[in-house]
């Protein structure tokens, strides 16, 4: 409670909101004890006085009536009108809730349908209707406002005690012999009561402006009683002769909405949990970069990572998702990086093309060179035409990585067109032979088909044709086959290294499977804590892994028709990354660690080609 | 797509069932005799025998309801005692002038508010984005009826620019010309509130979509930001923006009710409290039902545009 209203008051917005409300329901509470005029005497004489006329703070109306007082006054009947309709609203709206949720059955049908009636009609003619049947007057304009408002609460408070009534603490009430009364008032209430209070604080805003409304239509207070909204009502006839007495009423009604409007606004982000961790953000069009300087190194393959650091910034944490990670791939090989998830492999793969969503990604250190140029100093429009072009993904479930509302057929020619001036018959010509390029049968009807209606693995090989059909040097899978079944997962991979074959390509692809590793890569790099633990040729990782890591992550693979191994599970979960412990990350998980394991800075070393970051690898790297 | 609008067609028959039922049960809580309360001072005897006997007011409840329900399907909404007149008749005339005005509005709102909500969630905490949900934030508090006060103030008394009020001018006039001079504050103020609610949804809906892989994969195939933003983001988010769509647009057709009181607008919200306050109830009744079922109809249309934009709701 007490972090909630930190979070409340640290936003200035609404915290004004609350001073300005609490100002207004203080100065309407104070009204009878202070030395006004008499709001309802008539002084024709003195008749639309201006304001800051003596006696007359605010001037006077067309009776020749104090506006200060009878501001004060106005503003007391509509806050009370207001809270009265938005209490009544929420009593009727949530007893009806609570008893349609907690029956179930044929009685939450009957209640439910005629609530959606009545949401059915536009709002404030609901109200007009009421009152047009019990005829003006405040009171009626009190109800009618409440009862346009009873399906809103009805709702809201139906759905969770839905939910609450199938609750075992429910059952455990009627087992023990309680009657239905008791539960609800005891057991239901005081649960859907935040609920309830939550909604009359957003709402109230509304029914002090509706029935204001009511009333600015002549429809809710008579004369010479007067809330906000009639004061209005009665000034617009002079509204050009004296617009003093609109501009006064106006201006109140309109510091009560919007303190009460920002001060609802601060409660339902002081709320949600997503806004604290910056989850709201829009990731921007590429990774924010900020490092120092850039790593000169001579090229070494088609892409080369150098250095590269990722960080995520949320509010004071660092997470180090990748810490100073060099790779390189030559073209027509492919090289795996494998560990597991929150080892920073995903992060590695889309830092390469500034597609870590940022914020909160940084990338903050070192360089990635595609063809020796530093894609991280290129400007968003260079960038962009190597996307696809040069470097292009694919992902892990396409469900969700191909846009739900376009056809297979626009996204393959949109991929196309981004790049190249092509007339969008032949763009279409080319979307068809990368679909059968990738063994898609019936390609030409399946261009009018929508992702939701193709199988995982259809998609997944869209994804692969789309990734494809500007014939990149550089594929980055990240994932590609996780989300799929294993005779799927295997035709995918067959036509993956297919590809590579026959068009040269360079592969980076990320797994967390050794099983995988070993039917693609040439080479394998194993990421732990954000770093490379162990890199080398796959068959001699396979066959003698030296970083214990390493070891227990390849005897997580089954193997078939083997059976004389156990499966071994890793204990343990990987760290957080934002605070690592000193030493070997992998420390606290490993058998073999000792004191000298948490200590200082370990280097990844070894004969080429391979390498290990362990200071007592399991063989000495050959 | 043609089954599916013909669903939901049918699908609306108990919905306007249900609304002719509430106006026809509010209207029968009406303490004492309606007869009295329409005949006022000449309600003699044979007076109140005669109106209730042809308002069908001694037949019980039930059988009122089909009665009156069996009139208006044959277009016989009743005759307005204040006015002297058919109600459809009157309500016809009305409701072309609301249409004018609310759909006007409503037009407006969709416009600038989902450009709003659009630029503000491209440029989100920018000064654009400030600026908007500043904008945005007044537009939600000011009452509708105290922004038109406020605007005739300044546009017609001070500036000169526009009409104070009407729909046409008395002399002259009557062209569209003269009605888009007449329409542009009413409209403005109309589409005040609904703009703000529009765009502030428009800017969540946009930066939860901005957040998905498939934006990410439009991103890695090279897509220009433009695109991503316009094409991918914002068709994606029409999924979430079309239903608040369809709600603002009850809020603009019955909010209509202040700004024609305001301009002196001749509508049907005019009408309606008119017929209020003079207790001409058959109006009323009809009016209502009218609105509420127009109002029905077109959310049966923001429905289908849905059908059309997400391909998965037809499966």
């Amino acid at each position: 409670m007490s972090g909630f209203l930190k979070l409340l008051l640290r936003n200035r917005l609404a915290a004004l909101g609350g001073v300005v409300i609490t100002g207004i329901v203080a100065l309407a509470l104070v009204t009878p004890l202070l030395p006004l005029q008499p709001p309802d005497v008539t002084n024709t004489a003195e008749r639309f006085a201006r304001p800051f006329s003596p006696g007359h703070l605010l001037g006077t109306d067309n009776l020749g009536r104090d506006l200060l007082s009878r501001l004060l006054l106005g503003t007391r009947l509509s806050l009370a009108v207001g809270t009265v309709a938005a209490l009544g609203a929420a009593v009727t709206g949530s007893a009806i809730g609570i008893v349609a949720g907690y029956f179930g059955g044929r009685t939450d049908n009957v209640i439910m349908r005629l609530i959606d009636m009545l949401m059915a009609f536009p709002y404030i003619l609901l109200a007009l209707a009421i009152v047009a049947a019990l005829g003006p007057g405040l009171v009626n304009a009190l109800i009618a406002v409440a009862a346009v408002n009873v399906p809103f609460f009805a709702r809201n408070i139906r759905g969770l005690t839905v939910g609450l009534a199938g609750r075992e603490f429910i059952d455990a009430a009627r087992l023990s012999g309680l009657g239905h009364t008791r539960i609800i008032l005891s057991e239901l209430l005081p649960n859907v009561l935040p609920v309830i209070v939550i909604g009359i604080s957003t709402t109230v805003g509304w029914m002090i402006l509706e029935t204001a409304g009511l009333s600015f239509l002549g429809l809710g207070s008579q004369p010479p009683q007067a809330d906000l909204g009639s004061m209005l009502g009665e000034a617009r006839a002079a509204l050009i002769t004296a617009p003093h007495s609109s501009v006064v009423p106006g201006i109140m009604i309109f510091l009560i909405v919007m303190s009460i409007n920002l001060l609802g606004d601060g409660v339902r982000d002081a709320l949600d949990p997503r806004l604290k961790s910056g989850a709201l953000s829009r990731p921007r069009a590429a990774t924010r970069v900020a490092r120092e300087h850039v790593p000169e190194v001579p090229q070494q393959g088609v892409l080369d990572l150098q250095n590269l650091e990722t960080q995520f910034h949320v509010g004071r944490r660092v997470y180090r998702a990748v810490n100073d990670v060099s790779l390189h791939v030559k073209p027509g090989e492919c090289l795996g990086i494998i560990g597991e998830s929150g080892s920073g492999k995903s992060v590695t793969a889309l830092s390469v093309m500034g597609l870590v969503a940022s914020p909160p990604g940084v990338i903050t250190g070192g360089a990635v060179r595609h063809d020796g140029t530093d894609l991280l100093s290129l400007r968003p429009g260079d960038l962009r035409a190597r996307r696809g072009a040069k470097v292009a993904y694919i992902f892990q479930d396409p469900l969700a990585t191909l846009h739900p509302l376009f056809t297979i057929g626009d996204q393959l020619i949109e991929a196309i067109r981004s790049h190249r001036a092509l007339p969008k018959a032949q763009a279409r010509a080319r979307a068809l032979e990368m679909l059968e390029a990738v063994r898609i049968p019936n390609p030409e009807s399946r261009l009018e088909n929508y992702p939701h209606e193709m199988s995982g693995g259809m998609r997944q090989r869209v994804g692969i044709a789309m990734a494809m059909i500007n014939e990149p040097e550089v594929i980055i899978a990240d994932e590609p086959t996780t989300a799929l079944d294993v005779t799927v997962q295997a035709q995918i991979l067959s036509l993956l290294d297919e590809l590579r074959r026959e068009r040269g390509l360079a592969i980076l692809f990320i797994t967390h499977d050794f099983g995988v590793v070993a039917q693609l890569c040439d080479r394998v790099a194993v990421m732990y804590a954000g770093r490379i633990v162990e890199e080398g040729p796959t068959m001699q990782i396979l066959d003698a892994p030296a970083h214990p890591y390493t070891k227990r992550l390849i005897a997580c693979v089954p193997e078939l028709g083997g059976g004389r191994r156990t499966l071994a599970a890793i204990p343990g979960l990987p760290p957080v990354v934002d605070k690592l412990p000193e030493g070997c990350a992998f420390a606290p998980r490993c058998a073999k660690a000792q004191e000298a394991c948490r200590r200082g800075e370990i280097a990844l070393e070894g004969a080429a080609p391979r390498a290990v970051r362990c200071l007592f690898p399991e063989e000495a790297p050959t | 797509m043609t089954g599916y609008i013909l669903r939901r067609l049918v699908s609306a028959i108990p919905v306007l069932l249900g609304i002719t039922v509430i106006v026809f049960l509010i209207m029968a809580m009406i303490p004492g005799d309606p007869a009295t309360a329409i005949l006022g001072s000449y309600a003699t005897p044979e007076n109140v025998a005669r109106i209730n006997a042809s308002l069908g007011l001694d037949k019980p409840l039930v059988q009122r309801y089909f009665i009156w329900l069996g009139h208006m399907l044959t277009g016989d909404f009743g005759r307005s005692y204040a006015l002297n007149r058919p109600v459809l008749d009157e309500i016809l005339d009305r409701f072309s002038a609301t249409m004018v005005l609310a759909g006007t509005s409503f037009v407006l709102c969709a416009i600038l508010g989902v450009l709003a909500g659009v630029v503000s969630a491209a440029r989100q905490y920018g000064w654009a984005d400030r600026a908007i949900t500043f904008v945005v934030l007044i537009g939600i508090s000011v009452p509708s009826f105290f922004l038109g006060m406020m605007m005739i103030l300044i546009f017609a008394v001070r500036l000169k620019w526009l009409p104070v009020s009407g729909m046409y001018a008395i002399y002259g006039g009557g062209d569209l010309a003269d009605l888009a001079r007449h329409l542009a504050m009413p409209a403005l103020a109309l589409a005040a509130v609904a703009t703000g609610v529009i765009a502030r949804m428009a800017r969540s809906a946009m930066l939860e979509v901005l957040r998905q892989d498939y934006i990410r994969t439009a991103r890695a195939k090279g897509v220009s930001e433009t695109r991503v933003v316009l094409r991918h983001a914002l068709k994606a988010a029409m999924v979430s923006i079309l239903p608040v769509l369809g709600l603002q647009a009850g809020f603009v057709l019955s909010g209509a009710v202040y700004i024609e009181m305001v301009f002196q607008w001749p509508g049907v919200g005019r009408m309606l409290v008119d017929a209020i306050l003079k207790r001409d109830i058959l109006l009323v009744q009809g009016g209502v039902v009218f609105v509420a079922a127009c109002y029905v109809v077109f959310n049966i249309a923001v429905d289908v545009v849905q059908g059309l934009l997400d391909p998965r709701i037809k499966a």
